[in-house]
């Protein structure tokens, strides 16, 4: 397997951009990750892209982006893995170039939120769960998170202020962050005092629905830096696992095991250990999945994560600062973009260019996407060179 | 939910048949082709008994839209005096009842429908006993 580096990133804002179309974010987010790699041309394209035919009645995405991106005839294809879609199809690209099939490859995510009521995308984002074993009888995506924190609060006494101190950092974060959705600083009063949606999360304890879009452009290392403009990031870890697909038939409904074996095997390859981490970005769909990830992923123990996010140690400047984009939670979840995102965001501080949210001196940073209640999970740990 | 789907679910929904593997007598609800615990394939078909304990439960004040009439309500993850859990709806239930560790039933009901031309669907809930 060769070594496979980062050499261009792009990405849109996220929100509700009704002048904008599926494909027209796409090609965005593409286009900027192209010029700002400096490459003339790619061998194979990766979209990941969760529910463009619940969305959009789109499907074929692989072929229509590369269409659209003025590439056709590459090879292109869609990867889906509910919300991990983007990771997963970092992953993709990563083992493309890696296996030697191919040396430049555009990975981009998107997803288009917006142009479907909120009761539509509601339903679209359900069918991460077990349709007829979950979503049957009612539970929402919500509620499924709603009954991790139950489980988490019960067993470690994680308290709804803990959960809240998560979307306070986050959205601090966001208000750093130009691409963010949602960069309001809010309180911790703010998110207790905001509308119940599942015991114990609040509407401030969610992420948002969000149109948007994230591509990268990977190469071989070893020609990284005859191509790239930018410092580049190497990846040296990659890793996804799954679970059962119904919250119901895991042993523990505290635990992410998915995230911790994704985390294990990218941990092994890149021979790193939790604390080497500088920054991270976590897929934090809801206030708890942040928690419960930054348990999974080694930081902290099980059952202290609700005490490192109040007590600042994953603050920027903190013990491990996470999420510096603002994360889902502020700079919003454009689903199949996200994976992608957040390999944008990493890059960007490894390259020192982060601006206001920059963590000071960060070589290694991970990346840890998600889809429904953690039945896939894909974790990459990248390097600057 | 289209007719044939719906069908496909009655020994489930309305009988609470599990599949239980005869390799290594795990309960499976709802049936499996592969056992997740021996890899077997083959199964003895057995209904399962209708009650369970609550594992862990949330109230849900945003639904989906079909289950706009019933909100807002209880959700659990139950777990049978069989071995299998299952996530289901808690109806006619006090603050106390959706604790961890309270014993419910599975009872049939009305679940949600398809709007005015479109099916009802029916399965189970669970109730406090």
């Amino acid at each position: 397997m060769r070594d496979v580096a980062i050499i261009g990133v792009g990405l849109t804002k996220c929100g509700e951009l009704w002048e904008q179309s599926l494909r027209d974010l796409y090609v965005e987010a593409a286009l900027k990750a192209i010029k700002n790699a400096g490459i003339d041309h790619i061998d194979s394209m990766y979209v990941g892209c969760m529910s463009s035919g619940l969305f959009v009645g789109q499907e074929h995405l692989g072929a229509l982006m590369a269409d659209y991106l003025g590439q056709a005839p590459v090879a292109a294809t869609r990867v889906e893995s509910a919300c991990a879609s983007g990771g997963a199809a970092l992953r993709m690209g990563y083992l493309d170039v890696a296996s030697g099939a191919s040396d430049i490859v555009l990975v981009g995510g998107v997803e288009k939120m917006t142009d479907v009521s909120g009761d539509a995308a509601t339903y679209a984002l359900a069918t991460a769960s077990d349709q007829e074993w979950e979503a049957f009888g009612g539970i929402t995506f919500p509620g499924l998170y709603a009954l991790m924190a139950m489980a988490h609060m019960e067993r470690y006494k994680t308290t709804s202020r803990q959960l809240a101190a998560v979307a306070v950092k986050n959205h601090a974060n966001g208000a750093k962050n130009p691409a963010a959705q949602f960069p309001a600083i809010i309180t911790v009063d703010d998110v207790l005092n905001s509308v119940m949606v599942a015991d114990p999360l609040h509407i401030l304890d969610c992420s948002p629905i969000s149109d948007g879009a994230a591509a990268v452009i990977l190469c071989p290392a070893d020609q990284a830096k005859t191509l790239c403009q930018h410092l580049p990031v190497k990846i040296v870890g990659s890793g996804m696992a799954t679970d059962t697909i119904a919250l119901h038939s895991r042993k523990d409904l505290t635990s992410l095991d998915a995230v911790t074996k994704a985390a294990a095997a990218a941990y092994r390859q890149a021979s790193k250990v939790p604390s080497d981490i500088q920054v991270c970005e976590v897929h934090d769909c809801f206030t708890i999945a942040e928690i419960m990830v930054s348990e999974a992923l080694g930081f902290f123990e099980k059952g202290k994560g609700g005490n490192a996010v109040e007590t600042g140690a994953t603050a920027i400047g903190g013990k491990i600062p996470i999420n510096t984009s603002g994360g889902l939670k502020a700079k919003g979840h454009p689903v199949g973009a996200t994976g992608v995102a957040q390999a944008v965001e990493i890059v960007e501080q490894l390259r020192g260019g982060a601006g206001a949210r920059q963590v000071a001196k960060a070589r290694i940073g991970m990346t840890q996407n998600m889809g429904g209640t953690g039945a896939s999970a894909v974790v990459h740990i990248l390097e600057a060179m | 939910m289209p007719t044939a789907r719906a069908w496909r679910e009655y020994p489930q929904r309305y009988r609470y048949e599990a599949a239980v593997c005869k390799k290594c007598g795990k309960w499976h609800f709802p049936p499996r082709l592969v056992c997740d615990a021996c890899k077997g394939e083959e199964f003895e078909t057995r209904v399962m008994r209708r009650t369970g304990t609550v594992v862990v439960s949330t109230v849900v004040r945003v639904p989906p839209a079909q289950f706009k009439d019933q909100a807002p309500y209880a959700m659990a993850i139950v777990r049978m005096d069989d071995g299998p859990s299952i996530t289901t709806q808690i109806v006619d239930w006090q603050e106390a009842q959706l604790k961890t560790g309270a014993k419910v039933k599975l009872e049939f009901r009305r679940i949600s429908d398809d709007g005015e031309a479109g099916t009802i669907n029916y399965g189970y809930k669970a109730v406090p006993v």
